[in-house]
């Protein structure tokens, strides 16, 4: 949300006629992309008035409380802004979408093959047989010679074998993303009841990559935190306020605060502040001259506009939550801001209104971090007041008052340890005539055409000084719900969450601090941890130094081969990758914005990225939106890992962008975040659901379903091409021409539909309880080109049994009656059942999960079946039309008899068994996670029902409280104590590592060893 | 002046901190539509269902009991199988000895009919009704081509189509300028042998009746094929179409009798029914069981005499008379029992094998996964 104001002047174009009227020329810049600067000039009667960023409203601007607004058009179409900015969105692809394009084209390639086996086939049998044969059937016309038929034989084995390249597989693929988003857009789950939003998946292509995600990007401001501020503390002159304490003076644990200050004697304040010390507003009501001048500097130097909807109940519309947070307290303490008009504010001082006139208003911006107010008070006396980024203001004070400046240091050094946001406050009286003077110099400025903002800086740096200190502000950022748990089991998981902030809105306090006690509240930091390495080198050289250490510590750590490793030598990078990824300890890099330049250079970029992914956690302060982007684009260069970057402002579009999942919360920062993203939420916890839950299911649903997809085409079409070695490689079907139309339409589509859609290995609740069932996704262990081949093969196998039992059983075969069992039509239909049930069995052993809808489909596939086959095969249809519906009578013939059912029978059982005992095996000896919890499933729902929702409650409640924690150790505590993560961390790790957990990590490591070593050694 | 005081929805969506669930009190007018997802077990993904998992409690009896089945049925398919007589003759005449060798290089149109008698004696008698088949080898009724090469219109009956096959047809569509019925290469290449049989007791022949009804489906003769409609004799409906290249006689004069003459001709409609691999064979006379007392085909000595029409020789085809007896599940087939006794054994071995590796390294069953 942004303010925008007309120009003064124009203010008198109220009515249409007027506006009609108006002959203003504007001069600006050229079009660009910068969506925060603007520069022009008005010329209207033979004046000129300046514009800026200030007045303009850009395309894509939703107005809220506001019912209309007249305007100028500057630019428009491609010119805008927006449209300016618009980089090339690229266009976002799953990994499993590349490997599917990879396989069709295998697939065609064996196609080709098996066309040109079979052609080849025809030429040698037109050759040796089929000239012999001629006297019964003729060569077709134009064919002359045996390789001119093999010829034609190719294209038409080309058309009959199409059926392995899976067409529909487009199709069904993204029913079933749509199907998956659909269930992201309705999960009850994912729904902010406080801000009325649902999660929404805006693409529905990428829902399986969010299964198999390596690395979160997670912006700070808004994401990880509320983006609320809470005024905490304070500092006046030399005294601090705000500690929580008892009626003995000791600070006390979170959790048991006493009552908080009663503002009942202010009728204008906020019921919704709370302050705890009430220390404070007796000194207010002593009348400290300190502290009532504190208050008063607080409701007068800012930009907060306040409403009234009636007498006494004030709103505040503030541009950042810092200053509708520092207004609001000295709201509470009686310096009420009550309203403003452009040139005067009206505050109420203790009960007392008092009109001050405003005079100029320096504003904040991220070069000068700070903004002053120049006001004048009813008595006459001019004054500046002035808040900012500590670092800034420190120097511009007056230096008489050193000692007050080195208490109230110590108190900002404190606030900032305790991850809190904090501004200095200071004021300064101005002569009359010092002020006259200036004002006239800063009206020319603003006029000035070129050059202007620097202009005034330079005034506003002049004015700025010399300033008396008043006091500081401590800012508490709240962290939104539920942050550290989802950063806990999303950490299990083995998800690595890097955080990278720009932190703008905090321009005082020392950043890396500030990050890292974020970072020890959202529990990406623990105490488990070795050790934490904080780089804010200002040089390259520096940077790098400081790199190496931390990964000499951590060699030496890991303590198996630290010793004399030389980084200079290229030879050993590709060594050094594979022993960094098997560190030891836990470590995590704090990395400044600065410093990130440097690492993020070319030839260091390798270099921070093996330092960094040897971290546990990842910190990234300060950091530019193309930053962001960087960061993201080199873990995805090098890793090879599915990224996520989550964020909510337009700093994150960027990162959002580059991702390969882009996640918006739609939350405070505007829409950009969200428009960018392909999916959104209101609030980070829901990341884990989107994850574990979602994207898991996507993840298994997808791979389940193109294993299925692609054995049933082998199994289906492959039975032509032993037939062919039977009927002259002559191109003839196995099959009734109606059924190879029907077989992927109708009787095979909804069943593997259907548990692409709506298949789970494991309830969701397992899947936040067991975070390690995540892994298999990231291992990409559930469809890769190895199972492909695996189901290749199975369809290869099963068309084989599908033509060849048949074929011995029908080779000398009668039916019952006596007649020739072996006619071509019998057999195709023998063949077709019996492909039919097998694969209807097949997908009944692949569901693991059977809704009344699958089972709807399967019986319905295999009922339908039977239906048409006995329809086509029917009188009715052949009366009408003998030449189409040829197989007429043959349903009933065919099925009848024993011997081609005995042979269905045997079929599938030969073609099940083998996988029922290969999958037992696999459950028996060498469980996935999923299994055994699934396993584990079906004891309990046997033993004990309602035990596990008790405990559950509990959790739920008690974790809420601590969603928000101010120092590390407490923090900390709370996650001991509240026993869920310590279960969790216990069960996911010791209990499944012990055994197989073990195996896991051995591939996990040669993975990531196999894959880095590559890319080192292309650069060498 | 436009002034846009904007702040967060937040402040003023929400006044005094509006809590969660006043969405429907809220909704200012009642226009707003909630967007809060329903809470149906569908759209939440609570549907009810059965999760089966793959238990050695329900695989390995799943092995046994296929097991146990199959190899019963195995059994009975197999006895069956070997109790069913079946004796078969080849009489191509590619060897010289054969009495038919002189006829291995006969063509089509040849007069008189090259003739040749083949002698045999059944070792065992045939009980019941005796089925006899001829058997073509090397022959390829399955080929796309020849497939295709019928009008299923014509030999419905359709006039139409009578008097102008089907293109498929082609090269057999029409002869001298006359449509040919039946069209296509599968009625030219119709098999035209004539087989009879005879029983040899004491130096005398005596005839067994073939009986060549009831060896066609009976959709097939009912349904599928049909004469030409219309009055007057086959002769008279068959008018202005031409006998097939091949044939000896048109297809009105195949039988005297009129049930069993022109399209509904039961060996041409079992020659019709084109088969599905390049060895076959074909339902060709029934003998049907005189009375209880004697069998069909006594033990004895046999005589096949042959009217050896049908050349098979120039694409090494093969020619063969089988006669069989036949069970519940058709003629002799030992492929299917053996074939479900070794898969019966396979899945009782692989339910034993499983069933050891399972109580041997199965660490399904162990607790010490399941937590609490």
């Amino acid at each position: 949300m942004k303010v925008r104001q007309a120009t003064p002047v124009t203010s008198e174009l109220a009515d249409i006629s007027t506006l009609a009227r108006f002959d203003g020329e504007v001069i600006c810049e050229p079009p660009n992309n910068k969506l925060d600067k603007f520069g022009g000039t008005l010329y209207w009667k033979e004046n000129k008035f300046p514009l800026s960023n200030q007045n303009m409203l850009l395309r894509g601007c939703v107005l809220r409380n506001t019912e209309w607004c007249f305007g100028l058009v500057v630019f428009a179409g491609p010119d805008t802004k927006l449209m300016q900015n618009s980089g090339r969105t690229k266009f976002k692809r799953t990994s499993i979408d590349r490997l599917m394009n990879t396989l069709v084209l295998w697939i065609f390639g064996f196609l080709v093959c098996m066309g040109v086996i079979l052609a080849i086939g025809n030429a040698i049998w037109e050759h040796e047989v089929g000239v012999c044969f001629q006297i019964y059937l003729p060569w077709d016309e134009g064919v002359h010679s045996a390789v001119f038929s093999g010829f034609l034989s190719f294209w038409s084995y080309i058309i009959i074998l199409n059926t392995v390249v899976p067409i529909s597989l487009y199709v069904s693929v993204e029913v079933i993303r749509l199907g998956h988003s659909y269930f992201i857009n309705w999960d009850k789950k994912m729904y902010c009841a406080k801000r009325r939003t649902p999660a929404e998946a805006r693409t529905t292509t990428l829902n399986e990559e969010l299964g198999q995600v390596e690395y979160i990007f997670s912006d700070k401001t808004g994401t990880l935190t509320q983006n609320i501020m809470v005024f905490s503390k304070c500092s006046v002159n030399g005294h601090s306020y705000g500690d929580v304490q008892d009626v003995l003076g000791h600070n006390v644990e979170l959790g048991e605060r006493p009552e908080p200050v009663d503002f009942s004697f202010n009728p204008l304040a906020d019921p919704g502040f709370q302050f705890w010390d009430p220390s404070l507003l007796e000194a207010v009501q002593l009348g400290d001259p300190h502290v009532h001048e504190f208050f008063r500097l607080l409701s007068l130097c800012h930009t907060v506009m306040s409403e009234e909807k009636s007498e006494g109940e004030l709103y505040y519309k503030a541009q950042s939550p810092d200053e509708g947070a520092l207004v609001t307290a000295a709201r509470n303490f009686g310096f009420v801001f009550r309203s403003r008009t452009p040139k005067t504010i009206t505050v109420h001082e203790l009960g007392r209104a008092i009109t001050y006139q405003l005079l100029a208003i320096l504003d904040f911006n991220n070069i000068r971090k700070r903004m002053s107010v120049i006001v004048r008070s009813p008595e006459g006396k001019i004054r500046l007041y002035c808040k900012g980024a500590d670092t800034i203001l420190l120097e511009r004070l007056h230096p008489s008052n050193q000692d007050l400046t080195n208490v109230t240091t110590d108190h900002l050094n404190e606030y900032a340890g305790e991850g809190l946001r904090t501004l200095v406050l200071a004021c300064k009286d101005l002569e009359e005539s010092y002020y006259e003077d200036w004002a006239e110099r800063l009206r020319r400025a603003s006029g000035a055409p070129e050059a202007r903002e620097d202009r005034l800086a330079r005034l506003y740096d002049e004015v700025e000084r010399d300033m008396t200190l008043l006091g500081a502000t401590a800012i508490e950022d709240k962290l939104q719900q539920g942050v550290p748990e989802t950063i806990a089991i999303l950490t299990l998981a083995n998800i690595k969450i890097w955080v990278l902030t720009g932190d703008k809105q905090a321009p005082g306090s020392p950043c890396a601090e500030t990050a890292v006690n974020i970072g020890y509240s959202c529990k990406m930091l623990t105490d488990d941890m070795t050790e934490v390495f904080v780089v804010t080198g200002h040089t390259v050289l520096e940077v790098r130094e400081e790199l190496r250490k931390a990964r000499e510590k951590m060699m030496d750590g890991s303590r198996s081969m630290g010793n004399g490793f030389s980084y200079q030598e290229k030879l050993s990078s590709s060594k050094l990758t594979s022993v960094l990824e098997a560190i030891a300890g836990e470590y995590a890099l704090v990395i400044n914005g600065h410093s990130l330049a440097h690492a993020l250079e070319a030839d260091m970029e390798v270099e921070f990225l093996e330092t960094a992914c040897a971290c546990k956690a990842v910190i990234c302060c300060r950091v530019t939106p193309l930053q962001k982007a960087q960061v993201v684009e080199l873990v995805k260069k090098y890793k090879k890992a599915v990224t996520l970057a989550i964020g909510d402002g337009a700093n994150d579009v960027s990162m959002i962008k580059t991702a390969h999942i882009g996640v918006g919360i739609s939350g405070q920062e505007g829409i950009q975040a969200v428009l960018a993203s392909d999916y959104s939420f209101s609030q980070f916890k829901f990341l884990q659901r989107l994850l574990l839950v979602h994207g898991r299911w996507s993840y298994l649903r997808m791979c389940k379903f193109l294993c299925y997809f692609f054995y049933k085409n082998f199994a289906f079409t492959m039975v032509h091409f032993w037939f062919g070695f039977f009927c002259g490689f002559s191109a003839q079907t196995v099959y009734d021409q109606y059924f190879i139309t029907l077989y992927n339409i109708v009787y095979t589509s909804l069943p593997v539909l259907a548990m692409g859609v709506f298949d789970q290995d494991v309830p969701e609740q397992r899947s936040m309880e067991y975070p390690k069932l995540y892994e298999p996704g990231q291992l990409n262990l559930l469809f890769n080109k190895r199972e492909f081949f695996i189901c290749i093969a199975q369809g290869i196998y099963t068309s084989v049994l599908m033509f060849f039992i048949p074929y011995g059983v029908f080779a000398d075969a009668t039916r019952d009656d006596g007649a020739q069992l072996a006619d071509y039509q019998s057999f195709a239909v023998t063949v077709a059942t019996s492909l039919v049930i097998v694969v209807s069995v097949q997908i009944g052993l692949d569901t693991g999960f059977w809704t009344a809808i699958n089972h709807f489909f399967i019986w319905g596939s295999l009922a339908a079946y039977f239906a048409i086959l006995f329809a086509m095969h029917s009188d009715g249809l052949f009366q009408m039309f003998p030449n189409q519906f040829r197989f007429v009578g043959n349903a009933q013939n065919t099925l009848a008899q024993p011997t081609v059912w005995l042979t269905i029978a045997l079929t599938t059982v030969v073609c099940i068994m083998p996988v029922v005992a290969f999958r037992f095996l696999k459950l028996d000896l060498k469980p996935e996670l999923s299994d055994t919890v699934r396993y584990t499933q079906l004891v309990r729902k046997k033993q004990k029902p309602q035990h596990r929702c008790a405990r559950r409650g509990g959790c739920g409640g008690g974790s809420r409280r601590s969603g928000y924690a101010f120092s590390h150790q407490e923090g900390f505590g709370e996650l001991i104590m509240s026993g869920k993560n310590m279960r969790l961390s216990s069960l996911a790790l010791s209990g499944f590592t012990a055994r197989p957990g073990a195996a896991w990590i051995e591939t996990l490591r040669r993975k990531k060893g196999g894959e880095s070593s590559p890319d080192t050694a292309a650069k060498g | 002046m436009a002034v846009n005081y904007s702040a967060k929805e937040e402040a003023d969506g929400h006044p005094a901190g509006g809590g969660p669930g006043g969405g429907a009190t809220a909704g200012g007018g009642g226009a707003v539509k909630t967007r809060k997802p329903d809470n149906t077990a569908f759209k939440q993904q609570r549907l009810p269902a059965w999760q089966p998992i793959l238990t050695a409690g329900t695989v390995l009896p799943a092995f046994f009991i296929i097991g146990l089945i199959f190899i019963p049925i195995g059994i009975g398919i197999f006895v069956t199988s070997n109790n069913i007589r079946e004796y078969e003759i080849d009489y191509t005449g590619v060897e010289p000895s054969s009495p038919c060798n002189k006829c291995l290089n006969v063509s089509w149109d040849s007069t008189p009919p090259c003739t040749c008698t083949i002698n045999f004696t059944l070792e065992h008698s045939f009980e019941s009704n005796v089925f006899m088949y001829y058997g073509l080898s090397n022959f390829y009724q399955n080929h796309r081509r020849y497939v295709k090469s019928r009008d299923d219109s014509q030999l419905n009956g359709d006039n139409s189509s009578l008097l102008n096959p089907s293109k498929e047809c082609e090269p057999y569509r029409t002869n001298e300028d006359k449509p040919i019925a039946p069209c296509g290469a599968i009625a030219n290449s119709m098999f035209n042998d004539t087989l009879e049989l005879y029983h040899i007791e004491n130096d005398t022949r005596t005839a067994i009746t073939l009986i060549k009804k009831g060896i066609a489906w009976w959709t097939d003769k009912n349904v599928k094929f049909r004469n030409p409609k219309g009055d007057g004799n086959l002769t008279a409906l068959f008018q202005g179409t031409t006998k097939p290249v091949n044939w000896p006689k048109p297809v009105y004069m195949l039988d005297s009798e009129p049930d069993n003459n022109g399209f509904i001709n039961e060996d041409f409609i079992v020659w019709m029914r084109t088969a599905a691999l390049p060895t076959f064979r074909k339902l060709y006379r029934l003998i049907e069981r005189k009375s209880n007392l004697q069998p069909t085909l006594q033990a004895g000595k046999y005589s096949l005499d042959i009217t050896y029409n049908y050349p098979v020789h120039s694409f090494d085809g093969r020619k063969r008379m089988i006669l069989s007896t036949i069970s519940w599940m058709g003629g002799k087939n030992p492929f299917l029992g053996i074939a479900y006794i070794t898969v019966g054994s396979i899945c009782f071995f692989l339910g034993v094998v499983l069933l050891i590796i399972h109580h041997k390294y199965g660490n399904r069953n162990t607790s010490a996964d399941i937590p609490n």
